[in-house]
């Protein structure tokens, strides 16, 4: 045996005895997050940290600013992306199969009921918290200084959103799924309603054009279903993470999160600063600082030289893991008592009675029990145009980073609140109990009843109430504070009497115990 | 002529070529969507014919009314002959029920009255009355896709 082969294996020894800290230090090449520096170095040099910056403004920390919504939404998208995956291992997406499929899933499969309750009530959460989130970028003027695109990136996300819960309610093909997916189908021909009165259906047929694409036929059927299955996982889903990618991106070139002009830091504030660790000298390692020690002399501000920002390593990231552990316990445990629902077989005989849209468009499908048209395709689209207009028609650069901006907002977003309800509780209960045009005069011509119903009266009122407070205040942004609170007020209220207070020929019922038995 | 006013007159070649190409990128991308459109339009339809018979009238004794579930539509055989209406809710699209009245859809409440037309509710049109024709063999068939107008009836030859 040579001198060489020898060594040779000594240092294979070596290596294999090094291969701990020889793999932990090629994938930590700056070594152990123990310094300002290599804390830094974990975030620019890791691809996936990487969006976030090295040092985080204090304010973005604090839980009541942002209050982890836009966080949470990304979260359940994680859950929803993982859970998906799993129920595409058994899901069938054929008329013939898909039903069978997943009720093997939820009856069968080891573990399949719960990754199916996961992905529907962390997809249905997203709804939630994407609205959430939405109000909270609002109430603190986040969409201005710069952020007015990204305001309009979330619009898009927000559509896509809707759109992914909707074409995931529709795969298992019961009778929820069926019937929802006519409704869905003729929202879509609905300009029909419109051209019909106008009398150039023949030569315009914009909607039953949109519902042939959509379909890929006349009818709900199997092509159908192959195409609302290729928009649920393939093209919202693209489409989400692309544009929320950019969403991400926006936020660092804008500067990250946006903050108060005056901000005040606090006694808290002091206990995210880190410090390198201890090796020997002369205090000992065990000795931990008190934030009188750190902020000396320059009380109450901590660090005001660095515009009173933090290593994001390890605060921003802990803040992100406590937000992504409470979202994944919320809903395991909701999952664990709450069922997702499956009906019968779909059975184009049958409707449901009533046949109701999934939760989230039931204040749509109350409007649509108005007029097709306006309900579905009119209001709708004007409620997203206003709210991608909100930026451009309130440019005011006061009080950004402040939530409601001032008293007068908190005033003026109660007030809202307080007048915006009455008068949709009124406007419904005079619907509910008089009826309508049709009602009164049978024979009133459908364009009338298209232009003036209970839902294009209530967005007029919107738009009016918004002018006057502007008259009023002076100010666009409290007129915007306005026009949003009265958004989320009819959201609400819409959605509550559409899912509980809508019975069987969607009559008015105080309680679901009232429904008659049929 | 001076070679000034000259330039400004006259596009330059670079410009007009520039202009040109982007032009022709912009059409392509549109005819690219139109196809893309074009062929998510199905030329081919997995679906029942909308055509379809019925059997004779003896099926159908003056004075009843048979609904056909399937097919969505109703026959209604009176003294003056048969007729259908369609069963699909013009709202957005339920299967109505008979009710005392005429019509009633459970979807969103929408009422018709015995010849279709809406007396109450969202829809926005009457339910269509549709085309009744013998085939060859004598028997009838009814066109889904084929309305006319209301108080068209196929007269039975007794
Ligand atoms: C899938 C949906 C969405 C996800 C996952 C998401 C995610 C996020 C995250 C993680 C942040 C960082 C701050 C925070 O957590 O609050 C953020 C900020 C922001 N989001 Fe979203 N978002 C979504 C939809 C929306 C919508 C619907 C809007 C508004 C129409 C919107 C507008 C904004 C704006 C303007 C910011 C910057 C806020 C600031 O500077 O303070 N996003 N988003
Ligand atoms: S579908 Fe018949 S009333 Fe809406």
């Amino acid at each position: 045996m040579s001198d060489m082969s020898r060594s040779g294996m000594d240092r294979m020894k070596e290596n294999l005895k090094a291969l701990k800290q020889t793999v932990i230090g090629s994938f930590l090449r700056s070594g152990r997050p123990t310094s300002d520096r290599s804390r830094a170095a974990v975030m620019f040099n890791n691809f996936f940290l990487h969006v976030q910056g090295v040092k985080t403004h204090v304010n973005t920390l604090r839980p009541a600013y942002t209050l982890g919504l836009g966080l949470a939404s990304f979260f359940l998208l994680m859950i929803t992306t993982v859970s998906g995956v799993l129920l595409m291992i058994y899901y069938n997406p054929s008329i013939e199969n898909a039903y069978n499929s997943v009720k093997d899933i939820t009856y069968v499969v080891f573990a399949g009921k719960l990754a199916r309750n996961m992905h529907k009530w962390a997809g249905e959460g997203m709804i939630l918290f994407v609205l959430f989130h939405m109000a909270r970028v609002f109430y603190t003027g986040s969409y201005k200084s710069g952020r007015e695109f990204n305001w309009l990136i979330g619009i898009v996300l927000l559509i896509i959103t809707f759109g992914i819960n909707l074409t995931g309610y529709i795969l298992p093909w019961d009778q929820l799924s069926y019937w929802a997916f006519v409704i869905v189908a003729n929202i879509i021909a609905s300009p029909k309603e419109l051209t019909d009165s106008l009398g150039i259906t023949q030569y315009f047929d914009i909607g039953g054009f949109s519902k042939e694409l959509f379909l890929g036929g006349l009818t709900p059927g199997k092509e159908a279903l192959t195409r609302i299955y290729l928009f649920h996982i393939m093209l919202f889903p693209i489409l989400l993470f692309t544009v929320l990618g950019a969403h991400f991106w926006r936020i660092r070139k804008d500067g990250g999160l946006t903050k108060p002009e005056n901000f005040l830091t606090t006694a808290v504030d002091g206990e995210m600063l880190t410090l390198p660790e201890k090796k020997g000298g002369i205090f000992s390692t065990n000795k931990t600082y008190g934030l009188m020690e750190l902020a000396k002399g320059r009380t109450p501000a901590v660090d005001k030289d660095i515009e009173n920002t933090v290593l994001s390593w390890p605060n921003l990231l802990l803040a992100e893991a406590a937000v992504f552990f409470l979202c994944l316990a919320a809903v395991v445990v909701y999952s664990f008592y709450a069922d997702a629902p499956l009906k019968e077989l779909a059975n184009p005989l049958i409707p449901e009675n009533p046949a109701k849209a999934p939760w989230y468009f039931l204040g749509l499908q109350e409007l649509l029990s108005y007029s097709a048209f306006m309900g579905g395709v009119g209001v709708p689209g004007l409620a997203l145009l206003g709210l991608a207009l909100i930026p451009y028609l309130d440019r005011e650069q006061e009080h950004v980073g402040i939530w409601f901006s001032s008293q007068q907002g908190k005033a003026v977003a109660l007030r809202a609140m307080a007048v915006g309800a009455m008068v949709l509780i009124a406007l419904l209960v005079f619907v509910i109990n008089f009826g309508w045009f049709r009602t009164w005069w049978p024979n009133v011509p459908q364009l009338l009843i298209t232009l003036i119903n209970p839902g294009t009266i209530w967005v007029g009122f919107m738009i009016a109430w918004s002018f006057i407070v502007i008259r009023k205040t002076g100010s666009t942004r409290m007129g915007a504070i306005a026009l949003f609170t009265l958004f989320l007020v009819s959201y609400v209220i819409l959605t509550y009497v559409g899912t509980e207070l809508r019975g069987p020929n969607w009559d008015f019922y105080w309680s679901k115990s009232q429904w008659p038995v049929h | 002529m001076n070679s000034e006013t000259r330039d400004k007159a006259v596009v330059s070649r670079r410009d007009f070529l520039g202009t040109a190409s982007l032009g022709m990128v912009v059409l392509s991308a549109l005819s690219l969507f139109a196809g893309i459109f074009r062929m998510s339009k199905a030329n081919v339809r997995y679906e029942e014919a909308t055509k379809f018979k019925i059997g004779t009238a003896e099926n159908f004794p003056v004075g009843t009314v048979k609904k056909l579930d399937d097919k969505g539509v109703f026959i209604f055989s009176t003294d003056d002959g048969l007729h259908a209406i369609s069963s699909v809710c013009t709202h957005l699209g339920c299967i109505v029920a008979v009710s005392e009245t005429g019509f009633q859809c459970p979807c969103h409440g929408s009422k018709y009255d015995e010849n279709g037309k809406v007396i109450g509710g969202p829809a926005p049109r009457n339910l269509a009355w549709l085309e009744i024709s013998r085939s060859v063999d004598g028997s009838l068939m009814v066109d889904t896709a084929s309305a006319v107008p209301a108080g068209t009836r196929l007269k039975l030859i007794a």
